[in-house]
């Protein structure tokens, strides 16, 4: 049906609120052209909704381009809201309700399937009465389309009404869509106010003023024209909470470590942690240094970490290809260093605001020869803040690179997490300027775990030069075969020392069962909430979510043999069985299935997809149901 | 009275180091390089300016120039073939206090580390460099380096170099932010040793390119320099270089040239015959980037602490009843 709020009279005010439906969960979008500030719209919903105790995640749309072509397809910039009643950990199915500032931006969400059937599309209507006529008549086209889907269609007069407050209308829609959404989902007008003058506050009290006008307007404007309202019940946490996205969550996790520099090059999607850093690190006597490239800000971190505390750099994709010469060095001299990779679509400049998991085997076997290293991989918002913490501390326990592979999902997605409560015993501390015996070895290898002590610049006696070339306990440089293997295994056996300390992880679901789904990463919030509804159907599906690539922890074995199949829900690429010229003998599984099946030698299956979108638990159910078919265990 | 006197005595020895206190091995380079002499001079400064051993810090690249910090007995980082710049940028940032030194070569610092050299110069650390430049690759046995002459045979350049030699020094006075540009040779050790010296007491980036023979694989090219005096012209002035008698009687060709003017230490720099040698150009008023990112700063676990607070404050949501500070 249609609602031609249009024809309707402005601004009645209804002699009593019209009754809200409670439910239990909401998807939203705000979808518009780059630049008409529907993140901003859709963060503060998020905010809001959060002060109210409600669980969100967010995730935002993001064009490749700055200013790509209005009312196109390929430029829709926006955001997904999802909120609910208990915590939320992904950015779920389908959207039920979008508000989209013209009709292209839409079209691109309708073809990816991200509608859901017969989802409430509120949509600006001014491009009905536009002067180009080829406008009109899409817009007209389109509007029919989606109704012909089965779509609830409300035009909504943005422009018209947002050009009775300000003098430029296009920048003032969000806070008016703002106003319309919190009205729809019954979230706190004050809170919404206070939350406005946090976000214009750098700014004068006039444009605060002008905003929180406009998102009373959209307010009244839904109260007035909408015949649907929502509540969604919400508990407010006893413990004070934190609302930041993954990359916030990283760069605080920086400054938590105690690390004092920070070198990088500006990259998508990393760069945002860095710009956070930039404003806040200096504060507390940290330094962001931007390099003149990718490969500087690695060997400026090294340097730093050898002479140092140790840095961390940060970065994506191409840029970690280009460091990887470096961390190489940092593995042959045993220098700690953080190399934080958000990752992004790819090979090459791949797709740069989009995510996927590609990265993993690049991070683990990287770098020519044998250079062992440790991988881990942050699963939620706050995880990316203490993952941080504990890459910063086995680097310079173990002298080792610590590569974090957070990605382009967790880098915008917000979450609220519990407020970290500072300790001491996550700092980096002072560098030992001790003065050590004449002649003391500068890798003095431990025979068991291959860890030796660290002799920094100030040390007296502890003299040496440090290489990139093979070399002996003294660091002298040495061809000697013998010399070189003991090099190896010392630099090796250090990964298997930090193993020894690692938990097994824990399996989500039920100890034993048909199937176990393991992922890696940002996917776990996706994978636990289809096992938590696969459950509920009454499947035997659990999940295990692997914190570290490299090394793994002890009891995967166990727990693999637990289960009647197992299978990896990766964001990458794996070749599909059903091509043609795909075989068991060519098939490239996914990273992690890779990994898992050489380890244990168990026939571990794999579902990828690289679509640049986040994983959602709907499509990982029906995975696991066919699974589950074609083994004959579906209930 | 006795005691403290003797532990004086023993503070004394401690802390006055002698030329052995610098020297760590023969080194490996071939009979008559230039390098040997640049390392002897490099050895000489850190004894004549007494630099503790442990809070110096040789870095260099991959290439002959870069073996230099395996035959000091101090701290060294021999890293990446062009990547000594931003290794040395990142220690000093991390530690201001050290003494560092970058030794690298033509093709390291032209060449692969070309992009880290002009943004090194930008940066203007305090970081004494020293560019070995012999117009050779020599470690991968003979190829044509971005400084060789133009003819040039080597075995990438068999029917000899195409290209016009780059000039370090024009190169290096295009940079804004460029604080010190000297040049020197390997066969006036005395000079040598006075660039290195004004190099190293100069706060900020001193870059010193140092023409250096390669008697491997260019045995004669540095000849005509060699056995004419008048074809090397020595830069004086009261704020650059100042003569000793002997120098001044052997290289008769002497220009006086103020440091500070950068127009014509630009123009000084474009000969190529004859080599000016001496400080080009010095500028100690450049600000150093360390300097101005407050590097080195002590951080107490409270401060950290109250920084971090300070940013939670912002994004946190309070539980229902609590009083918001």
């Amino acid at each position: 049906m249609t609602h031609s709020a249009t024809l309707a009279a402005p601004e009645v005010i209804l002699p009593a609120p019209r009754p809200a439906t409670a439910i239990p969960e909401a998807i939203v979008e705000v979808i518009s052209d780059s630049g008409e500030g529907a993140q901003r719209c859709g963060q503060s919903l998020g905010a809001i909704a959060a002060r109210m105790g409600n669980g969100i995640w967010t995730t935002e749309i993001i064009p490749a381009e700055i200013q790509p072509p209005a009312r196109s397809v390929a430029g829709a910039s926006g955001i997904r809201i999802r909120m609910g009643s208990g915590r939320i950990t992904n950015g779920g199915d389908q959207t039920e309700l979008v508000v989209a500032f013209n009709e292209q931006v839409l079209i691109g969400r309708v073809q990816a399937g991200e509608l859901k059937p017969g989802a409430k599309i509120l949509l600006e209507c001014m491009w009905k009465t536009h002067r180009d006529p080829a406008v009109v008549i899409s817009y007209m086209k389109t509007v029919e389309a989606l109704l012909k889907d089965g779509f609830e269609v409300y035009e909504v007069p943005l422009e018209d009404r947002c050009r009775e407050l300000v003098s430029d209308p296009r920048k003032g829609k969000n806070m008016f869509v703002l106003g319309i959404l919190c009205n729809v989902y019954g979230l706190d007008d004050d809170l919404a106010r206070e939350q406005i003058a946090r976000i214009f506050g750098k700014k004068d009290a006039k444009v605060v003023a002008s905003n929180i006008k406009l998102y009373e307007a959209g307010a009244a404007w839904a109260e007035a024209n909408l015949d649907f309202k929502y509540c969604i019940p919400a508990v407010k946490s006893t413990v004070p909470q934190i609302v930041v996205n993954g990359n916030t969550a990283i760069a605080l996790g920086v400054m938590a470590s105690g690390m004092d520099i920070c070198a990088m090059y500006p990259i998508t999607p990393a760069t945002s942690a860095s710009h956070y850093l930039s404003e806040v690190f200096e504060k507390i006597g940290g330094l962001v240094h931007q390099a003149e490239d990718e490969i500087a800000a690695c060997a400026f971190a090294v340097g730093a970490s050898y002479a140092g505390k140790c840095a961390v750099t940060i970065t994506s994709g191409p840029g970690y290809s280009l460091k990887q010469e470096v961390i190489g060095l940092a593995v042959m001299a045993e220098i700690p260093l953080v190399v934080v990779n958000v990752q992004r679509g790819g090979p090459s400049t791949g797709q740069p605001t989009k995510v996927e998991q590609g990265d993993a085997l690049s991070a683990i076997f990287g770098s020519h020869g044998d250079a062992p290293k440790v991988v881990m991989a942050p699963n939620s918002i706050e995880d990316c803040f203490y993952s941080v913490i504990t890459a910063r501390k086995i680097a310079e326990t173990f002298g080792m690179v610590v590569v974090v592979l957070s990605d382009a999902s967790l880098s915008t997605a917000q979450q609220p997490f519990p407020r970290p409560v500072f300790s001491e015993a996550w700092l980096a501390p002072p560098v030992d300027m001790t003065p050590v015996p004449v002649g003391s070895k500068a890798y003095d290898w431990d025979p068991m775990t291959g860890l030796s002590r660290r002799l920094q610049p100030g040390r007296a006696g502890g003299m040496h030069t440090v290489t990139g070339l093979a070399h002996d306990r003294n660091s002298k440089v040495a061809y000697d075969p013998a010399i070189n293997e003991e090099g190896l295994r010392a630099r090796s056996l250090k990964l298997a020392a930090l193993q020894k300390t690692l938990k097994a992880p824990p399996v989500f679901g039920g100890d034993s069962g048909d199937l176990l789904l393991i992922g890696w990463g940002s996917t776990m919030g996706a994978i636990e909430e289809s096992v938590t509804r696969l459950r509920a159907e009454g499947q035997a599906v659990s999940s295990m979510h692997l914190r570290f690539l490299q090394p793994m922890p002890s009891g995967i074995r166990e727990i693999l043999a637990r289960f009647k199949h197992a299978m990896t829900i990766e964001g990458n690429w794996s070749d599909k069985p059903e091509d043609e010229l795909i075989d068991e003998d060519n098939r490239r599984y996914s990273a992690l299935a890779m990994l898992l099946r050489s380890r244990f030698l168990v026939d571990i299956d794999c579902w990828s997809e690289a679509r640049g979108q986040p994983i959602k638990p709907g499509d990982i159910c029906r995975v696991a149901r066919e699974a589950l078919k074609r083994r004959g265990a579906l209930s | 009275m006795s005691q403290s006197l003797s532990s004086c005595v023993i503070k004394l020895h401690q802390e006055h180091h002698a030329l052995e206190d610098y020297q760590g091995g023969v080194p490996r380079w071939c009979n008559g390089c230039g390098d040997n002499a640049i390392l002897a001079a490099m050895q000489r400064l850190c004894a004549d300016e007494n630099l503790a051993p442990e809070n110096t810090v040789f870095v260099s690249g991959i290439g002959c120039s870069s073996r230099l910090p395996h035959y000091m007995k101090t701290y060294g980082f021999h890293s990446l073939h062009g990547r000594a710049f931003p290794v040395a940028e990142g220690i000093k940032m991390a530690r201001p206090d050290l003494n560092v030194f970058v030794s690298t070569g033509d093709g390291d610092c032209c060449s692969i580390g070309a992009a880290h050299w002009i943004h090194a110069l930008r940066y203007n650390m305090n970081i004494t460099v020293v560019l070995h430049d012999n117009h050779v690759y020599g470690l991968t046995k003979k190829q044509a380096s971005p400084t060789s002459p133009r003819g040039l045979k080597s075995n990438t350049t068999p029917y000899g170099a195409t290209l016009e030699p780059m000039n370090p020094l024009t190169v290096s006075l295009g940079v804004q932010g460029a604080s010190f540009i000297a040049q020197g040779v390997d066969w006036i050790p005395e000079v040598l040793y006075d660039i290195l010296r004004a190099a190293y007491l100069h706060r900020g980036f001193s870059f010193v390119r140092i023409i250096q023979r390669c008697p491997e694989f260019m045995p004669k090219v540095f000849d005509p320099w060699l056995h004419d005096p008048q074809r090397t012209m020595l830069l004086t002035h009261k704020d650059g270089l100042t003569l000793s008698p002997g120098i001044a009687s052997a290289y008769r060709n002497q220009r006086e040239h103020d440091p500070i003017n950068i127009d014509r230490a630009r123009e000084i720099a474009s000969l190529d015959d004859p080599i000016p040698v001496g400080i080009l150009y010095r500028n100690p008023d450049a600000p150093c980037y360390e300097d101005l990112r407050h590097a080195g700063q002590l951080r107490s676990p409270e401060y950290i602490r109250a920084g971090l607070d300070r940013e939670f404050d912002k994004y946190t949501v309070w539980p229902e009843g609590h009083a918001e500070a």
